[in-house]
């Protein structure tokens, strides 16, 4: 194959936050004329890496070369400058304004008086070169998730960017919109521009990449390879590794009666796109139901239909024999649903209160902690304390607002108070993200005892080690709806992955068949 | 991707060889959020000196003079404490809305009305004029807070119900209440033509302390009112729902996440409601205990802006009813120092330098400075 | 009789108070930043533009220190609200109160001039003369009126049509969009509030020095501070809604006053004539119609996908990306 020019080279990237190696020692190269996709499950550094890239991040070691140069890329600017842009997955765009004006923001030209018409001509100009279609005049709100890509994508050509760096792009697009994205992508490689494809999704990789770059917990676990010499079950173990499965033990606990019941549920996501079709599920007191999904795939609006935080367009929900669907979040909380939602921050606690005020969240209302309309201070505090002790909290006391507690404790503080409940039915949304080692064996522990208190739990997490080695059973979600469903026993990570991103497990079981029907 | 914890900005150098760094706090000594408060307070007055230097006067000279004239002896203390009386309530008024975040900016509109009503009862009137204290007295009182409270009321409606700006709202109604009273003032309750209402019957003076300097010598001379009173009892009671209740409560976390408390359950729209009244009640008790305990009749002037100091009050006392007692009397004092210092705006001046210098240092609670060696 | 042409003629006379406070706080709003300090920064700006006269200074001289001084008020502003990130609801009153104190202080001992505008006044020459708008808006106005008529039109160029708007506008609505395209955030969050005040000191100058002479202490601005943060609700943040709102309330304050003067209106006997008390009902009347529009706007805004702009009130802090 002749050389074909480098367009951008990274060399022992290294990026730390807080508690985490994102990138360890990262070597990652893009070719020209390429789209190379970097694959990885969340978590992996596949993100940080291209933040990196673009500019926004800084990495503490490592080199970075765009055609051929050396280069120090302090803001998202120098990157544009040097070629290099993003269009993020969550798009920025000012729903209020314009196509044009979103484009034209931040740019230097034209110097004072805006053009409309002027600029909108521009626009579309630029437009039909790229055959990206979209009305310059329309505002963003008005626009469908695809069109808006294609605003940011226009974005980054008008500035000139000769490499385009696509951050989980077909997350949000339907089937028809991937094949138009594709469409645009194979044109502009043949213009000369380089393309990084972030996807998590193996079948549109497979579909789209001249190569690709495999993450896996901050490190590369394969370079650069053609995606012609790989197969999904390759990739998908590359994705996901054999790593250490904690062992832990579990008590056989034979399932009891039907606790949750999701019943053909679909409902859609916070941008009206479906997030949910059509779901049925149920789950079992005593038994943990874990669900193995990339984000993104409508886990986290079933645990919130669950809740009662977000309506089901049809279908329904019934905890403990009563609808909980479509109702006030109360009246699941009445029915014994417990909840340890996944933004610990946002609905799952206050930051200004006190962790004592916070444990009483839910349960302010009932004896012991309220008689009358007064609250009961000292067993409040006792109730706390011994939370505080049981959950391992480290807090300097009860009374420290709840803001300063770190993102492990925090999550401790949500579990006590939801467990203390005594739940019938359990929804944890990755429960131990964020957690160091010594956090998540204990947050394991608790799931199990509830598990063995009779409570049926539903396990939604990212981390596929976690959900094999708790649940009793494993459902994969993907795209809204539910791919297969296996025991415990007879879980296969590498089954799993391929669900995961996108097969069902029907499919798999004919590929199976017809694999082990010709001779290898 | 998204980072949920601020980052830490690059350290400053200078060119000197240690630079300066900016980061979160992870955790809030108890001593220093009073601390701050007070650290606050004397730097404003250092700033107000220097305003006072710019507008001719001598900073030290007035700073002696005030705290001479408030706290001088019993009996100017006895009248700082007459003029802290509704301060107290006012700013319990602004503690109780602030905690649910609604801006209550009519403190002053309600105790306006809460005084009317209070008025209402003598001057109508609503019990004839020779009805014993015993009764005449509670009836201003529940007059006086129902006025403060429907005052609250509206703003609190148009809020909760039509998402209507509260602080506008609100304030507006201060206009409209002041208004009013002149309206009735020098129409129907004039005295002879003057702009002021005939003073009331004894039975509707709140006791003071020197009614009874027959009895206790030491009495005699001392204004202090059964006002004062009202508001110990109201700081007591607010920080007994805030902190003890159900409903103080709910008031705390809706006001710190909405999100969490819908989740919980709470219905904010009533509570909304019911604290605007609650909170204008107290606003409203503070006019009458003003007209019952001091000025003894209904004229246009019963406020140099009590209202508006109960907001700075609430702010500097970090929103604690008992805190609120304490700035209460800071302010009573300053008040009643600074009508003798010239320029005669001074009083307000270091009112607005304080609540500055107070939400200035608030950083000083959330973010700690450090010096490191580079 | 009351005549209408001198209530509207007097209407866009106070009324370009209003506007000018209001526009400048579109402005300071547009970039994220809630100013509650109108008021106050007003007060400081009447009592320096009244006080540079009564020693014995230029009117303009006095005008431009008016804005200088409030300028400089609303800059305490941005500095806590931005950089120490203090709650803007209470940064604003805290300005309040400070520019009320400090102009009650400062402005010790000035006293009323009378009613003649310090300012020249003046007609135009064509315009005058055609019907209707020619008196109302070309006669004998102060001059500060006519810079409102150019200001109206050029604020709204300004943010719709230019550059510089388009950036103000992005950093109010969506400052992480902004931000990552190299916009400076803080920067132009800064500059807007200083032209707020700057806006604001204008608006107090034109009270104190044109359309109510002297200086009065705190009743010098009556509340009109607060009618112009009303006011640029009302305008759902665009100029020449604020600066019609500005006239409409200028109008009414000027028939308030007309109505309790004549013993007859129109074939009726004068209420407010013969029973003056009744003047305080209309007294309440700007301050009553203020709460009325922002619930019918409320109530428009709930309808239609209009509002304040997204990111208004909330401090932006680099790192909180994300959804």
């Amino acid at each position: 194959m002749p050389e074909t020019p480098i367009a951008v080279e990274m060399r022992g990237i290294v990026k730390r936050f807080p508690g985490v190696l994102a990138n360890d020692h990262v070597d990652f190269d893009l070719r020209e004329g390429e789209v190379h996709a970097l694959l990885g499950e969340n978590g992996a550094g596949k993100s940080t890496l291209m933040n990196v890239l673009a500019g926004l991040y800084k990495p503490e070691e490592g080199s970075i070369c765009v055609q051929g140069q050396r280069v120090s890329l302090n803001s998202p600017r120098d990157a544009i400058a040097h070629g290099v842009g993003m269009v993020h997955q969550h798009f920025m765009l000012v729903p209020s304004q314009t196509v044009t004006e979103n484009i034209l923001l931040g740019l230097d030209e034209p110097r004072f008086i805006l053009s409309l018409p002027e600029q909108d001509k521009k626009v579309l100009a630029l437009q039909e070169q790229y055959g990206l279609k979209v009305d310059p005049k329309a505002r963003i709100w008005q626009l469908s998730v695809g069109e808006q890509q294609r605003v940011e994508i226009l974005k980054m050509l008008y500035r000139g960017a000769r490499v385009l760096i696509m951050d989980e792009p077909t997350a949000v697009l339907t089937p028809q919109e991937v094949r138009e994205l594709f469409v645009t992508l194979r044109s502009m490689t043949q213009r000369g521009h380089s393309i990084i494809f972030i996807s998590h999704k193996l079948d549109e990789v497979l579909a789209i990449a001249n190569r690709v770059t495999v993450l896996q917990h901050g490190r590369v676990t394969a370079a650069g390879v053609s995606a012609k010499s790989v197969t999904k079950a390759e990739l998908a173990r590359l994705m996901v590794g054999r790593d250490v499965v904690f062992t832990l033990d579990k008590e056989p606990v034979t399932p009891g009666a039907i606790t949750l019941s999701i019943e053909n549920v679909t409902a859609e996501n916070d941008r009206g796109l479906p997030a949910l079709r059509g779901l049925s599920l149920e789950i079992r007191s005593g038994e943990i139901v874990g669900i193995a999904a990339v984000a993104g795939n409508g886990q986290t609006e079933l645990a919130q239909v669950i809740t009662g935080m977000r309506r089901c367009t049809g279908g329904r929900v019934v905890a403990c024999d009563e609808v909980v669907s479509n109702n006030p979040p109360r009246r699941a909380i009445e029915r014994g649903v417990s909840h340890v939602p996944e933004d610990r921050a946002g609905m799952g606690s206050s930051p200004g209160l006190s962790v004592a005020d916070n444990i009483i969240m839910k349960s302010y209302r009932q004896a012991p902690f309220a008689s009358g309309w007064v609250l009961n201070r000292p067993v409040i505090r006792q109730t706390a304390e011994k939370l505080k002790h049981e959950y391992d909290i480290a807090t300097p006391t009860i009374d420290t607002e709840a803001r300063l507690l770190s993102g492990g404790n925090l999550q401790k503080m949500i579990l006590a108070r939801e467990m203390s409940c005594m739940p019938k039915i359990m929804v944890a949304g990755q429960p131990t993200r964020g957690l160091d080692v010594g956090a998540i064996e204990a947050v394991h522990r608790l799931l199990l005892q509830e598990r063995e208190q009779g409570a049926a739990i539903l396990l939604i997490s990212e981390e596929l080690d976690e959900i094999m080695s708790l649940s009793d059973r494993i459902v994969v979600m993907y795209e809204g709806q539910i791919m297969g469903e296996m025991s415990a026993a007879e879980a296969d990570l590498d089954k799993i992955g391929l669900m995961m991103a996108g097969t069902r497990k029907e499919d798999l079981e004919k590929q199976d068949e017809s694999i082990h029907g010709h001779a290898i | 991707m998204s980072l949920s914890t601020v980052t830490p900005s690059e350290p400053k150098t200078w060119g000197l060889p240690y630079r300066i760094v900016v980061e979160p706090r992870l955790s809030v000594p108890r001593w220093l959020s009073p601390a701050v408060s007070v650290g606050a307070v004397i730097l404003a007055l250092l700033l107000g000196g220097v305003v006072i230097q710019l507008a001719g006067g001598n900073p030290i000279e007035s700073y002696i003079h005030i705290f001479k004239a408030a706290f001088g002896d019993v009996g100017v203390f006895s009248d700082t404490l007459v003029k802290a009386t509704p301060l107290i309530l006012t700013g319990l008024a602004c503690t109780l809305a602030f905690r649910m975040k609604l801006w209550n900016i009519g403190a002053e509109g309600q105790f306006f009305m809460g005084a009317w009503g209070a008025s209402a009862v003598v001057l109508f009137p609503l019990l004839p004029a020779n009805t014993p204290a015993i009764l005449m007295i509670p009836a201003m009182i529940l007059a006086g807070f129902l006025c403060g409270a429907l005052w609250g009321l509206v703003p609190g409606f148009l809020k909760a119900r039509l998402k209507v700006n509260e602080i506008i709202t609100s304030l507006m109604m201060n206009y409209i209440a002041t208004s009013w009273v002149l309206f009735w003032v020098f129409g129907a309750w004039s005295e002879r033509g003057f702009q002021m209402s005939p003073t009331f019957p004894k039975s509707a003076w709140l006791p003071r302390l020197t009614d009874y300097a027959a009895q206790v010598k030491a009495f005699s001379g001392l204004t202090v009112h059964l006002g004062l009173v009202f508001g110990l009892v109201a700081a007591v009671v607010v920080w007994f729902i805030m902190n003890r209740s159900q409903w103080g409560y709910e008031i705390r976390l809706t006001g710190d996440n909405p999100k969490a408390a819908q989740y919980a359950g709470i219905n904010i729209v009533r509570n909304t409601v019911l604290l605007m009244m609650l909170s204008g009640g107290l606003a409203g008790l503070a006019g009458m205990s003003e007209i019952s305990g001091v000025v003894h009749r209904l004229q246009g002037s019963i406020s140099p802006g009590y209202g508006f100091t109960g907001i700075i009050i609430a702010w500097l006392a970090k929103l604690n009813a008992f805190g609120v007692i304490l700035a209460a009397i800071l302010f009573g004092g300053l008040l009643l120092a600074g009508r003798e210092i010239q320029p005669s705006g001074i009083p307000r001046m270091l009112q607005g330098i304080i609540l500055f210098t107070v939400i200035a240092s608030d950083v000083l609670l959330r973010y700690r400075i450090r010096i490191v060696k580079s | 009789m009351i005549d209408w042409i001198i209530v509207l003629q007097a209407g866009v006379a106070s009324g370009t108070v209003l506007l000018f406070a209001a526009i400048g706080e579109i402005l300071a709003e547009r970039s994220g930043v809630m100013n509650l300090g109108v008021e106050g920064m007003m007060l400081i700006g009447a009592m320096t533009a009244y006080k540079t006269v009564a020693m014995g200074g230029n009117p303009w001289v006095g005008v431009v220190y008016a804005m200088l001084f409030s300028g400089a008020l609303s800059l305490l502003h941005a500095v806590v609200t931005i950089n120490f990130q203090a709650d803007q609801v209470v940064s604003g009153l805290a300005i309040n109160f400070v520019g009320v104190g400090l102009s009650t202080v400062l402005g010790e001992g000035l006293s009323k001039a009378g009613t003649v505008s310090l300012l020249p006044s003046f007609s135009v020459p064509v315009l005058s003369v055609l019907p209707l708008i020619g008196p109302v808006f070309f006669t004998n106005q102060h001059v500060l009126v006519y810079v409102g008529y150019i200001l109206t039109p050029l604020a709204w160029f300004f943010i719709n049509r230019t550059r510089p708007g388009l950036h103000l506008r992005a950093v109010g609505e969506y400052p992480a969009a902004a931000d990552a395209l190299g916009i400076n955030v803080q920067g132009l969050r800064y500059l807007y509030v200083l032209v707020g005040g700057l806006m604001a000191g204008l608006a107090g100058a034109t009270i104190s020095l044109a359309v109510s002479p002297g200086w009065f202490s705190e009743l010098t601005t009556a509340g009109q501070g607060w009618i112009a943060i009303g006011l640029v609700i009302f305008a759902q943040w665009d100029p020449w809604r604020a600066a019609l709102g500005g006239y409409a309330f200028g109008a009414i304050r000027r028939l308030i006053l007309d109505l309790q003067g004549p013993q007859v209106l129109y074939g009726f006997v004068n209420p407010f004539y013969a029973t003056p008390m009744l003047g305080f009902f209309l007294q309440m009347l700007p301050y009553a119609l203020t709460i009325v529009v922002l619930v019918l706007v409320s109530r428009e805004a709930m309808r239609k996908r209009l509002g304040a702009p997204a990111a208004l009130g909330t401090p932006y802090i680099r790192g909180q990306r994300g959804i």
